[in-house]
C-alpha cells in the first residue's frame, strides 16, 4: 500500500510524458520548480532557516552549467556536480553571515545577498551576457546517447530522472539522525547543544546542502533550454519557490513536489486564460491556505489518506 | 586511587549577574549514585546548569574522568558524557518517540533495543509523536534521549516532579535498574529525600548555593535530623 502511494508521482509524471507530448518543455518546468522546492524544503521546511535568496544559488548553477556548455564542456552530468558544487561553496562561504544573527537579520541576508549577485551578474555582460542573457550554450548529449531534441523528451526524461535521484537522496537524508536532528534543532534549537548537537554546524551543512540542490535545479534548466537569463536570480524566483513549498506543505518532500507542479500548472492554466487575473487568484489561494490549510496541499492528502501514509 | 568521575572544585556561578553557587565542591565516583537535595531555590537545578554550561560560571573547574570541562561549549560537554535530562524535559515534539531516540544517538551500549528494554513504554509509543505523550511518557522519552548519548555521567533534574504516583513507580524502578544494576553514574536532584535516598550511594544537600551536608545515602535515611534541619517538610 504504502509502496504503491510513493510510487503514485512518479508514475503520473511518466504518464504525464505519454499524455501531454506537446507539452514536455512545461513538464520539464514543473520537474525543475520541484527539484528547486526540495532544495527551499530542506533549508526552510526541516532546518527551519528561512530565506528569500534562494535564486542565488539556482542562478549559481545555472551559469556554472551554462558557462560550461557555452565554453566547450557541455558534458551535462559533470555540468550538474559543477554547479552543485559551485553553489554549495556559495552556500558555505554565506551560511555564517545568514546564521549568525536572528531569524529575521538572516532573512535581510539572505534578500540582500540574492540583489547582490543579480546585479553582479547583470554589470558583468561581458560573461553573463547581462540582460541578453548567455547564449551559445551547447549541451552535448545525455551519457553520450541522447541528445537534446527540439521537442524537448530527453529535456524532460533527464530532468526528471535528476530529480527522481536527488529527491530520493533527499529522503535518505531527512531520515537519517542529521536530517532529524536538523527537525530537533527546527522545534527546539536552544535544547539541541544539551544533547551533543552542534547546532552551527549542522545548519552550515543544510544550508550548503540546500544551495547545492538549487544549483542542480538551475543547471538543469540552463542545460534543457540552453539558455540562461538573469530571471535565474531574480528574487521572483526565490519567492515563488517559496509559494509553492508552502502551497505543497512544508516539512515535507512530497509536498515539495506537488506544491511545484499545482503552482506551475495554475500558473500556466490561469496566465492562458486572463494574465492579469494570475496574481490575484494567487493571492486569493494563498490567503484561504494560511487561513485554513496548514500543511498545505500535502495537509490535506494527509488528512485523506490513512494515517502514516507518505511523509 | 583514581580521581573520580566528576570533580569539582570551588565552583561559583548563577545566572546573569546573580550569583547562586558559591565555592561549591564536590565529587562522584564511576558508578555511584548521587542524591542532590534541597530545599526550592537551594542551587540544585544550576548545579545542573552549570555543570552543564548553561548556567554562568564566575569561578571554579569542573572535571570529567580527568577532562576539564568548565570552558567548554554544552554540545562539547554532552559529547564527553554528560547526559542531561531537564526538569523541562524539552523533547522533540514534532519528532516520533524512537525519532527523538535515533536523532542524538552516539554508539555505545545504549541503543533503541536496550532503552526500550528498560523502559517498554516507549517501544510502544514508539510511533507517537512527542506531543502526543502524557507528562510521564515524556519524562521517560528524556530520559531514554539522555540514554542514546550513552553518557559517562546522567544528570536528572527531578525526574519524578508532577507526576502521577503509578508514573513515579514505572520510572523509579526504571532509575533503580539504571543505577544499581546498570552501574550508571548518576547525579539525581530530587525535592523528596525518601524517595531517592534509598536507590542513591551517596547524597549532597545543598543550601543557598553551598554544600551544607554530605554523606552515604544510608546514613542519611538513618539519620532525620540532618535531613530536618537541611529540608524541612520536605524530607518527608
Amino acid at each position: 500500500m504504502r509502496v504503491l502511494l510513493h510510487a503514485v508521482p512518479w508514475l503520473a509524471a511518466i504518464a504525464a510524458y505519454f499524455l501531454m507530448p506537446e507539452r514536455l518543455p512545461l513538464l520539464s518546468s514543473i520537474a525543475i520548480a520541484a527539484l528547486f522546492t526540495v532544495s527551499l524544503d530542506l533549508i526552510v521546511g526541516y532546518a527551519g532557516v528561512v530565506t528569500l535568496g534562494q535564486a542565488a544559488f539556482f542562478g549559481a548553477g545555472a551559469y556554472t552549467a551554462g558557462l560550461l556548455a557555452q565554453n566547450g564542456w557541455g558534458e551535462p552530468l559533470s555540468g550538474l556536480l559543477a554547479a552543485a558544487a559551485v553553489a554549495a561553496v556559495l552556500g558555505l562561504v554565506t551560511a555564517p553571515l545568514v546564521l549568525r544573527s536572528g531569524a529575521l537579520a538572516g532573512l535581510m541576508v539572505t534578500l540582500g545577498l540574492g540583489l547582490m549577485l543579480y546585479e553582479a551578474a547583470n554589470k558583468a555582460a561581458a560573461i553573463t551576457g547581462g540582460a541578453d542573457g548567455l547564449q551559445g550554450v551547447e549541451v552535448w548529449p545525455v551519457l553520450g546517447v541522447f541528445r537534446f531534441d527540439l521537442y524537448g523528451q530527453t529535456a524532460y526524461l533527464y530532468s526528471l530522472a535528476v530529480l527522481f535521484v536527488l529527491f530520493w537522496l533527499a529522503k535518505l537524508i531527512v531520515a537519517s539522525p542529521y536530517g532529524l536532528s536538523l527537525r530537533g534543532i527546527n522545534g527546539n534549537p536552544r535544547r539541541a547543544p544539551a544533547l551533543g548537537v552542534p547546532v552551527k554546524t549542522r545548519l552550515t551543512v543544510a544550508y550548503a546542502l540546500a544551495a547545492a540542490y538549487a544549483g542542480v535545479a538551475g543547471a538543469l534548466l540552463a542545460q534543457t533550454t540552453a539558455f540562461v537569463s538573469l530571471d535565474a536570480l531574480s528574487f521572483q524566483r526565490s519567492a515563488d519557490g517559496l509559494l509553492m513549498l508552502v502551497l505543497g506543505g512544508l516539512g515535507s518532500l512530497y509536498g515539495a513536489l506537488i506544491g511545484a507542479a499545482a503552482f506551475t500548472l495554475a500558473h500556466h492554466a490561469l496566465s492562458e486564460a486572463s494574465p492579469i487575473f494570475w496574481q490575484f487568484w494567487l493571492g486569493i489561494a494563498l490567503i484561504a491556505l494560511a487561513l485554513y490549510g496548514r500543511g498545505g496541499l500535502m495537509g490535506l492528502l494527509r488528512k485523506l489518506m490513512p494515517r502514516g501514509a507518505g511523509s | 586511587m583514581a580521581e573520580p568521575l566528576l570533580v569539582v572544585e570551588g565552583l561559583t556561578g548563577g545566572w546573569g549577574e546573580g550569583v547562586v553557587l558559591e565555592n561549591l565542591s564536590l565529587s562522584l565516583r564511576e558508578g555511584e549514585a548521587m542524591a542532590l537535595l534541597g530545599r526550592n531555590g537551594a542551587g540544585k537545578t544550576t548545579l545542573i546548569c552549570a555543570l552543564m554550561g548553561v548556567a554562568r560560571r564566575r569561578a571554579g573547574t569542573i572535571r570529567l574522568g580527568g577532562v576539564p570541562l568548565e570552558r567548554l561549549a554544552t554540545e562539547k560537554r554532552a559529547v564527553l558524557g554528560l547526559g542531561w535530562v531537564p526538569q523541562e524535559r524539552n523533547i522533540f515534539r514534532s519528532l516520533t518517540v524512537e525519532e527523538n531516540l535515533t536523532a542524538v544517538a552516539r554508539p555505545g551500549r545504549w541503543d533503541l533495543r536496550a532503552v526500550y528494554g528498560l523502559m517498554p513504554r516507549l517501544e510502544e509509543r514508539r510511533s507517537n509523536l512527542g506531543n502526543e505523550l502524557s507528562g510521564g511518557e515524556q519524562q521517560m522519552l528524556a530520559l531514554g534521549r539522555a540514554l542514546m548519548l550513552n553518557p559517562r555521567l546522567l544528570l536528572l533534574d527531578e525526574p519524578l516532579e508532577g507526576l502521577a504516583p503509578v508514573i513515579v513507580q514505572a520510572l523509579l524502578a526504571a532509575i533503580r535498574r539504571l543505577v544499581r544494576d546498570e552501574g550508571m553514574t548518576a547525579i539525581i536532584v530530587e525535592q523528596h529525600a525518601h524517595q531517592i535516598l534509598p536507590i542513591a550511594d551517596c547524597a549532597v544537600i545543598l543550601d543557598r548555593g553551598r554544600v551544607a551536608a554530605e554523606g552515604a545515602a544510608a546514613e542519611m535515611l538513618a539519620a532525620p535530623e540532618i535531613l530536618d534541619r537541611h529540608l524541612g517538610l520536605n524530607a518527608h
